[in-house]
């Protein structure tokens, strides 16, 4: 029989080894897991390194796992917010590195890594800095049908962490609105996948059609208490 | 003969003017988000958001806010009928892939050919951030600049060559601005409009350098 209903959080997060990488789901506070997050500082896994689009909100989920010193590198697209004193500190403290990726680019890396792809061509960012080794040479470049093109590799994880809506014991996912966002792509690029849902839902429940994360990319699901994403990333917010 | 310029909404309404029907569109964040509050009413004009939405809707009304759907600047948004979401690598299938008929962008500088320059000012110590700005310049069809032509210092932000780092190459179509819309091109400058009373000569002078007429 498969069930990939955890009893916890703790549960479905043993064994999570130091120097892991982590990808993490949400863009903004849309998203965040925040419950894993919280059990991952609870865990103790440590020199970790992150992925997500952002670097944390206020002093809570992400922003709280850089806090506890637990994160050596995080790849992002848009680390700088208006509520990201947590990550801005720790940056300019140079205690944490940091990989900048157009977010077009990291999606893709994430999804490549995911799909089996070596490496892409991708057009985006090709003759800027982000188009450049941390040494500041050039990375590879081609030029394809008069278009030019920077190589990226695929971004794996040794463990995703993930927001859907509801989930059944297979692990099949549906989201909630522009939650989904990282998270489709990031199930599927990493070793082992969590995902919080808030309802866990009989087999055939779910209609196959509307299924959006078929279980194959998912190992554990653990059932939560619906809590309002709140709001965070800008001005007025933060 | 004295000239006023384009208030931003005016701006907007400017850009709007040229939005077809039919659309679809990415307004970045900042003052382009302002366009769509003056895209005609009798046009079907598709928003994308970033973070996975296509058919985005005004703001929710106070109370009505649902922060699992939000656009890329994080605020509140809605969803029209008809609307779908997506996941990120979808999303931004949609950019790179030319999906995407225009994308409306803020700008420090932009050069003559059509080089932009809007992710970062490169001084020294501060906390770089991209987002999708590179992966929009690049990826649609038309990637509209919306901006003041000159800084608050007064310098113009339309250059021979961006001092600033590059978002991309000769990406820029063209430039909406409070004093005019000017069309970037491998030549160079071109005119579209600008605002009444304004000279040809005197625009030149504004920013430094030629422009076709």
């Amino acid at each position: 029989m498969i069930n990939k209903i955890a009893m916890s959080i703790a549960d479905a997060l043993a064994g999570v080894k130091d120097g892991s990488t982590v990808m993490i789901g949400g863009f903004g506070t849309a998203g965040i897991p925040n419950e894993l997050i919280d059990g991952l500082i609870e865990q103790g896994a440590k020199d970790l390194t992150v992925v997500n689009n952002n670097a944390g909100n206020g002093d809570t989920g992400l922003a709280a796992l850089l806090q506890a010193g637990r994160v050596r590198k995080i790849i992002c697209s848009f680390p700088r917010q208006a509520d990201s004193q947590v990550f801005d500190a720790l940056y300019r403290s140079g205690k944490l590195e940091l990989e900048l990726v157009p977010q077009g680019n990291l999606a893709e890396r994430i999804r490549a890594a995911g799909a089996g792809v070596g490496a892409f061509f991708s057009p985006t960012g090709y003759g800027t800095d982000l188009a450049k080794q941390p040494d500041g040479s050039l990375r590879e470049t081609r030029e394809i049908n008069g278009k030019h093109y920077v190589l990226e590799m695929p971004i794996n994880a040794d463990l995703a962490l993930i927001k859907a809506e509801a989930g059944d014991r297979w692990g099949n996912l549906i989201y909630r609105k522009a939650a989904r966002n990282f998270g489709p792509v990031m199930a599927m690029a990493a070793r082992k996948t969590v995902a919080t849902v808030h309802e866990v839902v009989e087999l055939g429940a779910l209609d196959p059609e509307h299924i959006v994360t078929p279980g194959i990319f998912v190992h554990q699901i653990v059932k939560i208490d619906r809590v309002a994403t709140q709001a965070g990333g800008f001005k007025k917010a933060a | 003969m004295t000239y006023s310029s384009r208030s931003n909404d005016q701006l907007a309404a400017r850009v709007a003017q040229d939005i077809f029907d039919g659309a679809s569109v990415n307004l970045g964040i900042g003052m382009p988000t302002l366009v769509a509050n003056h895209i005609p009413q009798e046009r079907e004009v598709l928003l994308h958001s970033e973070n996975g939405i296509l058919g985005m809707g005004p703001a929710p009304q106070a109370g009505q806010e649902d922060y699992d759907l939000i656009n890329a600047g994080k605020q509140p948004v809605t969803l029209l009928a008809g609307g779908a979401y997506f996941h990120h690598a979808d999303s931004f299938a949609m950019m790179r892939g030319g999906h995407l008929d225009i994308c409306v962008l803020g700008a420090f500088q932009v050069s003559v050919t059509g080089d932009l320059a809007n992710w970062s000012t490169g001084e020294p110590g501060a906390i770089p951030a991209v987002g999708g700005a590179m992966d929009l310049a690049i990826g649609a069809k038309q990637t509209w600049v919306m901006m003041d032509l000159l800084t608050k210092k007064g310098e113009s932000k339309v250059v021979t060559q961006c001092s600033y780092p590059l978002t991309g190459i000769g990406c820029v179509k063209r430039i909406y601005s409070d004093l005019a819309t000017l069309a970037c091109t491998p030549q160079g400058l071109k005119l579209i409009d600008m605002v009444e009373g304004l000279t040809l000569s005197e625009l030149e002078a504004r920013i430094g350098l030629p422009i076709q007429p």
